[in-house]
């Protein structure tokens, strides 16, 4: 029988795996969306078990708007990407450093 | 409720989104040729909307289930939002002149990104929050990469991009738990299991939602973006960043912890006590090795923010009326500075921001020097000048609160912040002149500049009544 805390726990662990992309991470920035949107899977996941243990039709709708808010984040970021690479050649996460201090 | 009422009730996000998106078709149609024409409509939009909350959408309640609440509180937040958007939309035209091109989907992007901000503040439902905030976050990291001939600025709106993401990951995440563990996204509601029965599973939501604001407004464990984006950013979004957004932010923090998290107000104070002693402190710290004035304008608003929260962490009425001041106070203010670093051009018009080529500012320039030098006492909270009425506001509220260690270790850090403030001054004043900033500059940036320092000299005249308007619109919290 899975219960609402595998539900919980899963997405816990997608939570922080995906959190831990971001920091870890040292090569290259497309890892960093791929791992934000982890995060927002993550939350999906959780939402949507709530929402079935509680007989509550508002998480899910809740996780239709994270689906789609998701969408246009990861648009616009690759936007940001691509004229990030144009001036710098390079999507390295290291490289981002011309801003110190 | 009819469905008209609660359209009429979001009458300025009404104003804003249609005319955001009519400009957008003038944008397409017009080209970058249409810029100062879109610019002006966008201001005209921002003063319908700000004259919009004259009406039913300043005071009518609740709209839409529950989901928007259009109250005096909203209103005074907004009418900061729009006031501080137009002035950002005003200044543009003239710094992207001369340093990019004209881009025609700046006005745009503020517009819907004042649309998120008005969202934020009037949310009284954790989707409707969400959805403001995500609003104002992606107009603005498109904003942040504006100018592709500096390289910073694509930098910039990268860990913008990045680290804003993460913090909206972090707020949903926290929001999830929230709903999960009481049952409803809705403020009222959450609000009545958090008294009740909510257990840890809540206060673990709760934290991760405070994390996830605390980005928002800049404060110390989630900073790390702002001297980045700060530096980065053109020099007009970088004022629309300080400025409107920690309004918007700062509003919907103060509405989240006192409607939906106030019987956990316990819980919650530890937490933004905390931040806002560390905000202070390594905003004071951070800012003393600096050698670019935008970056250190950013650990100036870290330090700011950290003092709001100080009448925030005291959780009461007064606590609240003295965040609202100070936001008033501190948007005036950096406003004019960054007017004022607007006109710092070289020869041949290109922008400085070396704080070392202030140098003799006093010689060249002292209209300006004397402006510059204002703004900075009122950052630091010298007694004449309107800056120090809210840091004395803030202090009552947190001794009042009980909660005196904090005042007394935010006064001491509040005065080594004053070291850098008055460093700029003795620069400016006291150095041998470099004579790098040329003596020409633009007359609308030079008026409202000059506005700006006059209020903060003779604002104490404004105290009474300021302090009324912002206790007015705190008890639409209460």
């Amino acid at each position: 029988m899975i219960t609402l805390g595998h539900y919980l726990f899963v997405s816990a662990i997608l939570f922080v795996m995906g959190v831990l992309g971001i920091f870890i991470n040292r090569k290259n920035i497309i890892i960093i969306l791929m791992a934000i949107e982890l995060i927002l899977l993550s939350v999906n996941l959780n939402l949507v078990a709530f929402s079935a243990y509680l007989h509550d039709m508002v998480g899910q709708i809740f996780a239709m708007f994270v689906l789609t808010v998701a969408a246009g984040e990861a648009a616009i970021g690759l936007a940001i990407l691509v004229i990030y690479f144009r001036g710098r050649g390079t999507i390295a996460v290291e490289d981002a450093n011309r801003m110190k201090g | 409720m009819s469905y008209l009422d609660s359209l009429a009730l979001t009458a300025p996000e009404l104003i804003l989104s249609l005319g955001a998106t009519f400009l957008m078709l003038v944008a397409a149609w017009g080209g970058d040729k249409a810029t100062r024409t879109i610019s002006w409509g966008a201001v005209a939009l921002f003063a319908a909307a700000g004259a919009s909350l004259a009406g039913p959408a300043g005071h009518g309640g609740s709209a839409f289930f529950g989901l928007y609440t259009a109250d005096a509180f909203g209103a005074f937040a907004k009418s900061l939002i729009y006031l501080a958007a137009a002035i950002c939309v005003i200044i543009a035209p003239r710094w992207f002149e001369v340093n990019e091109r004209n881009r025609a989907e700046y006005p745009v992007l503020i517009l819907l990104a004042a649309t998120g901000m008005g969202m934020m503040v009037s949310a009284t439902d954790l989707l409707t929050l969400y959805v403001g905030l995500e609003l104002n976050s992606l107009a603005s990291y498109v904003l942040a990469s504006m100018a592709q001939k500096d390289g910073r600025a694509a930098e910039a709106g990268l860990k913008y991009f990045v680290l804003g993401a993460l913090a909206s990951g972090i707020l949903l995440y926290g929001i999830s738990l929230l709903y999960g563990f009481t049952g409803s996204t809705h403020y009222v509601d959450i609000a009545h299991e958090m008294g009740g029965s909510a257990g840890m599973g809540a206060l673990f939501g709760m934290v991760f939602v405070l994390a996830g604001l605390s980005f928002k407004v800049s404060a110390v464990p989630f900073h790390m973006w702002t001297p980045d984006v700060y530096e980065g950013a053109p020099t007009p979004v970088t004022c629309l960043f300080a400025s409107a957004p920690k309004v918007a932010a700062m509003a919907l923090l103060v509405r989240v912890s006192m409607v939906a998290l106030g019987p956990a107000t316990h819980q919650w104070q530890q937490i933004i006590a905390f931040a806002a002693l560390a905000s202070i402190i390594l905003g004071a710290a951070g800012a003393i090795g600096q050698t670019n004035i935008k970056r250190l304008l950013a650990y100036s608003s870290i330090n700011n923010v950290g003092f709001m929260l100080i009448g925030l962490a005291a959780g009461t009425r007064e606590g609240v009326a003295a965040v609202l001041f100070y936001l008033t106070v501190y948007v005036v203010t950096v406003l004019g500075s960054f007017l004022a670093v607007l006109q710092l051009r070289d020869r041949q018009g290109k922008p400085v921001e070396a704080i070392a080529a202030l140098a003799g500012l006093s010689q060249s320039r002292k209209g300006l020097a004397a402006a510059l030098a204002v703004f900075m006492f009122s950052l630091a909270g010298i007694p004449p000048l309107f800056g120090f009425w809210p840091k004395l506001l803030v202090f009552q509220a947190a001794i009042d609160a009980h909660l005196l260690p904090l005042a007394i270790i935010g006064f001491v850090a509040s005065v080594i912040g004053a070291f850098y403030y008055i460093k700029i001054v003795k620069i400016m004043y006291f150095d041998d002149a470099a004579d790098m900033i040329s003596p020409d500059n633009g007359l609308v940036e030079r008026w409202t500049m000059a506005l700006a320092a006059m209020l903060l000299v003779v604002g104490y005249v404004l105290i009474p009544w300021l302090g009324a308007a912002s206790a007015q619109a705190t008890g639409a919290l209460f």
